[in-house]
């Protein structure tokens, strides 16, 4: 879609993710295990934001009216959502490679926490396509999308760095239960994107 | 208009609403309490402190209520609903905050330091976070409200985003705090509304009018605030 028309966008958010973490790099050594979860799940959050934004904000209005003309709002919809989960799931591996390079790897179960990034990213790819399409709408939609989405996310983020110390203590073991939650949030997120979006699309 | 004229014109529940507040004042003040260790008399707080969050909660669900049905029927008239009682929502959400910070500096704060310094510790509680969050996600509504300049636009966008956050409020408030650690009372079972083990029956017969009555008053006010809209609305539009 849009990334693959305008390559210098995608390799503008991979650039965006490198100068982050090179900035965090310098900021300070090694943290310790906490602090490492919170700063990666931050910037997992702030690369979200300027990943998954672009896909509304930047289509221009003759290509919304084109894709109007050729799909309904429910397939366009799935296939925003689709996109962004895999650019997010991508992005996400990308960070955690240079979070584990640069600021050292505190991780106990690298497995499940490769696991629990992964289904983070698509939590947040998911929330925050639904939230572009909302604030691609407003003026000044850049700010604002973080103003409706942060309150939104917090309970996700909450459970995921629960989740992810947990990941990086050797005694603490992952709920299962808590992990369907995250899962069942998901797929409630596609079915409201799936219901709303027609009325959003409709100009 | 003519079902929802009925319903805001007529005086019966404004009447009940306030014999039920002026029940809960005087009740609620005089009579007996159980004394339980650290909340001793400030129990009483509860109701008035729960009641701001019942309330809450039942505004915003009408709000979203009045959201829903704007989208079936694109009748303009329930976008101005769903913006005032969301308005009315935070103002009890606020008063929450308030009534529920003055019990916190009797019962949850540090005796030897002053009140405030054990505010990031209190902060921390989930069903603070909760709080928090809905009363974001409003501010956020009535400011994505206000920067869409076309009417039908915003009316449709607002309400979108309006199902949207309410839908994901419901795991912030009802399911995070029964998995996090608090302190705050009623993690358990389903708060105030266990019949069994949780308040007394005595003071349930204050509570549950306080409830009704608070939730009143603030229609009332909404329906006082949707009135004066709709005059204004009528008056653009001649």
């Amino acid at each position: 879609m849009l990334e693959v028309r305008q390559q210098y966008s995608f390799y503008g958010i991979l650039l965006y993710i490198g100068a982050t973490i090179f900035v965090l790099f310098n900021a300070m050594d090694t943290p310790e295990s906490k602090v490492w979860n919170g700063l990666f799940w931050v910037i997992q959050l702030f690369v979200c934001i300027n990943a998954v934004a672009k896909s509304f904000l930047q289509e221009s209005r003759g290509r919304m009216l084109y894709f109007y003309s050729i799909t309904s709002p429910a397939n366009f919809v799935l296939a925003k959502l689709l996109f962004n989960s895999l650019l997010m799931l991508a992005m996400s591996l990308l960070s955690l490679l240079l979070f584990t390079l640069f600021l050292g790897n505190p991780m106990q179960k690298a497995g499940q926490f490769v696991g629990l990034v992964l289904l983070g990213g698509w939590s947040l790819s998911l929330v925050f396509t639904f939230l572009a399409a909302i604030a691609a709408k407003a003026q000044q939609n850049a700010a604002i999308m973080a103003v409706l989405g942060f309150p939104i996310i917090i309970p996700q983020i909450v459970l995921l760095m629960k989740l992810s110390n947990a990941a990086f203590a050797p005694l603490l073991t992952i709920s299962p239960t808590t992990v369907l939650l995250l899962i069942a949030l998901d797929i409630m997120v596609i079915l409201l994107a799936v219901i709303l979006f027609p009325f959003l699309w409709k100009d | 208009m003519t079902e929802a004229k009925n319903y805001m014109y007529k005086p019966w529940w404004k009447i009940t609403g306030v014999l039920l507040l002026i029940y809960t004042f005087t009740a609620g003040l005089l009579l007996k309490v159980p004394a339980l260790p650290a909340l001793q008399e400030t129990i009483r707080n509860l109701y008035f402190h729960v009641c701001m969050w019942f309330a809450m909660m039942i505004l915003f669900t009408i709000s979203v209520v009045n959201a829903i049905k704007y989208l079936r029927t694109l009748n303009i008239k329930y976008d101005i609903y769903a913006r005032q009682f969301s308005i009315m929502g935070i103002v009890f959400g606020i008063l929450g905050y308030i009534t529920g910070a003055i019990w916190a500096s009797y019962t949850w704060a540090d005796p030897n330091k002053p009140a405030y310094s054990s505010f990031s510790s209190i902060a921390r509680d989930p069903k603070l976070i909760g709080a928090a969050i809905a009363l974001l996600v409003y501010f956020a509504y009535l400011i994505l409200r206000d920067s869409i300049q076309d009417m039908d636009k915003r009316a449709r966008v607002s309400a979108v985003y309006n199902i949207f956050a309410y839908t994901m409020l419901f795991p912030a408030i009802w399911i995070l705090p029964r998995i996090l650690p608090s302190l705050h009372p009623g993690n358990e079972g389903n708060p105030a509304l266990d019949v069994k083990n949780d308040i007394s029956g005595n003071m349930r017969m204050v509570f549950y009018p306080a409830v009704i009555g608070w939730t009143l008053l603030g229609v009332w006010i909404t329906t006082l605030k949707i009135r004066i809209a709709l005059l204004k609305e009528k008056k653009m539009m001649s």
